[in-house]
This record gives structure tokens, sequence and C-alpha cells, in this order.
């Protein structure tokens, strides 16, 4: 599970949630890999993510370094802060570990990279 | 990469192991999906640089493709752990690392979740056949709320119409891009033949320019319990 899948899980859908995000990451084994940049897509994700949650998933693994802790406003014209970006959203990834619900404790566990989101029918 | 490299490859694969009749948990073929994929790279060059999701995306034969095809991310989505297995083993198989995978309920997404969030949509969902009737129609609509360039699925050729009108109440084109045979096993039809053919249609919906996302409230679905 990257980053940027990180940043679009919720735990809304449990019963008595109101927000449920972000999701607290607590990981038991955390790998980097290296991934093509691609400027014009980092760019246009930027907009359609949650800037703060993302600080904080790569601040809780020990992954920010000096990625901003805002966005740039000129941000598609710096090419060092989209590497930054870049390097946060995509290469780093929770293999084993857990999501929890900020609000009621849930745990979503997350086995070889995949976070498993389903829900029991009384927990809706 | 030319169509019979795409093919070729996704012969490599791997399929279901059991697969869950309720879940309808049969493959795209090689075949037909290296077609779907090629069309929608080349005629409308929406994979390329995109932000994919395939929805019930099974053992991932869709979604490899895609990011074979250039996707800058694609996620696979499935409710089934065992499917999701094997689309990570295809997806170690082939090295890619923009493919990432969830496992979710497409039919329980909150409302307004990932809303235009993706670029495409592609996706081979069921068709509902299995005390789970409408269920077609909600992956449709789930897609078209995430999509903001287009949404690709495979529907049966007899729900044409119905799927016509529907597009219509919301909004959105539809193009039927081609029209397949689907060799079912014969679990999937109250059937006493080995295997059964069926009419299905690839159809690519896409939104005018002044498109709004589809208010998900509007349940105009059965999903029958068991
Ligand atoms: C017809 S198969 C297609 C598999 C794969 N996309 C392919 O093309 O080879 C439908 C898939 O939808 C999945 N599925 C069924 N109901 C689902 C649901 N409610 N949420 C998510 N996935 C579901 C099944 O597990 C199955 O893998």
């Amino acid at each position: 599970m990257k980053l940027i899948t990180h940043n679009m899980l919720t735990s809304k859908s449990l019963k008595g949630v109101n927000v449920g995000f972000p999701l607290k990451i607590c990981a038991t084994e955390v790998k980097e890999v290296a991934v093509d940049f691609n400027p014009e897509f980092v760019t246009r994700m930027i907009p359609k993510l949650d800037w703060d949650a993302l600080c904080q998933a790569a601040e809780s693994l020990g992954c920010l370094n000096d990625l901003p802790r805002s966005v740039n406003p000129n941000h598609e014209n710096d090419e060092e802060f989209l590497k930054k970006a870049h390097h946060v959203l995509l290469e780093v990834e929770v293999i084993e570990g857990e999501l929890v619900c900020p609000e009621t404790g849930r745990k979503f566990p997350v086995n070889e990279g995949i976070p498993n989101m389903l829900l029991n029918e009384d927990e809706v | 990469m030319k169509l019979k490299e795409l093919e070729s490859c996704l012969q490599c694969v791997e399929v279901f192991k059991s697969p869950k009749v309720k879940l309808e948990q049969y493959p795209t073929s090689p075949h037909i999906a290296s077609r779907m994929l090629h069309t929608i790279d080349t005629r409308y060059k929406d994979l390329d640089g995109c932000m994919v999701a395939d929805l019930g995306c099974g053992c991932g034969v869709l979604a490899v493709g895609a990011s074979l095809l250039g996707a800058s991310m694609c996620f696979g989505i499935d409710i089934d752990k065992d499917a999701l297995d094997i689309s990570y083993q295809n997806s170690c198989e082939y090295e890619l690392k923009n493919l990432e995978l969830i496992q979710m309920d497409v039919t329980k997404l909150p409302d307004a979740q990932w809303n235009q969030l993706f670029d495409t949509v592609i996706m081979n969902p069921p068709f509902g056949t299995k005390r789970n009737r409408g269920i077609d129609m909600l992956f449709l609509k789930t897609g078209l709320n995430m999509a903001t360039r287009a949404v690709y699925s495979l529907h049966k050729t007899a729900t044409r119409e119905h799927i016509r009108k529907k597009t219509k109440e919301w909004g959105v084109n539809m193009e039927v891009i081609s029209e397949l045979r689907f060799d079912l096993p014969s679990s999937y039809k109250f059937h006493r033949q080995q295997s059964v053919d069926i009419e299905v249609d690839f159809i690519r919906f896409s939104f005018p320019s002044s498109h709004l996302p589809i208010k998900c409230t509007e349940k105009n679905y059965l999903l029958l319990k068991k």
C-alpha cells in the first residue's frame, strides 16, 4: 500500500463514524521501491489529495524528510518539490501492518501490501 | 506495445484457482482483454499517463494490461482475498510498480468517495445473474462517479437498451465499441451444457463537458439478498 492509496481510504462507512480520515498507520514492514518519475502525473494528483494527511502519514513512517508541510502554489514548475512528492506518494509502501480508524480504533489489516477495508454487516 | 505482444503477455496472467460462483468469478480471456485495452489505448488514449481503476479486478488481467500500457497508477479493487492474492502474484511476476490492490466491496463505497479522482475506470463487472440483480448497474454508476475521462465496461447485450435509458437519465454518453461472445462455464447459467456462449457489449461511457457527478443517493437498483 502506497501513501497515495492511504490518502484514498477512510473508515467513514462504519456506523457512527463522521469523517474516518486519515487512518492511522501501524506498520510492521515498510519497503521503498523505485517508480518512474512523471512530473505531469504528480502535478495533476496533488490538488486531488489531502496534503496534511499525506505529510502525517509520511511522518509516522519516518519518511517525511524535507517534504514541505504545505503545497507551493507554483508547484508544477518546482521539480525538486515534485520529486519529493513523487517519492512519498508512490515509492514508500506499507507491506504489513494495520490501518486504524481515528474515531473508533477499528483496525483494518494490511497484508502483502493489500489493505482489507471490508466491514461486517453489523458494523455498518 | 503491439496488440500481439500484449496478448502474449496477458496469456501468462494466472487466473482463479477455485472460482467462486456467487461472486461471478471468471476471467476476461487474454484475447478479449488485450483487444479491449489496445483499443482504449490507441483509439482513445485513455491509459498512458492515467490514473486508472479496475473495479472487480479478480486476478487482475485488465489491471496488469493497463499498467503494461503505461497507466501512471492502476488500482485493482475486489471483494475477494483469494482473487487479490493471485493479482498480487501477477503484479510481482510482471514487476509492476504502479499497481495497487485494495480489498473492498465496490457496492459499499461511501457516497462521494473518490468522486472524479480517476481518469479512467475499466471493468468486467459481475453481470448480476447470481441472486445479485442490479450489481452491474451499481458497478457502472460507481465507476462513472470516479472517472473524469471515461468508463469502459462489459455488459450483457440483452441489457443494452436498459443501459442506454439509464445513461441518458444520468447525462452520460454511451458508445458500443464492439459485440463479443463470452464462453461462460455452465455454472454461471442454468444450463446443462459444459459452457454457454453469451453476447456481451464492450462499451465506452464518457461525459459531456458540463458533466457533474451523479447523485449516489438515487438508489435505483435492486440487490436481492439470499
Ligand atoms: C467477472 S469477474 C472479472 C474479473 C476480472 N476483472 C477479469 O476481468 O478477469 C468479476 C469480479 O468481481 C468481483 N466482485 C464481485 N462482487 C464484488 C463486489 N461487491 N465488490 C468488489 N468486487 C466484487 C469478483 O470477485 C470477481 O473477481
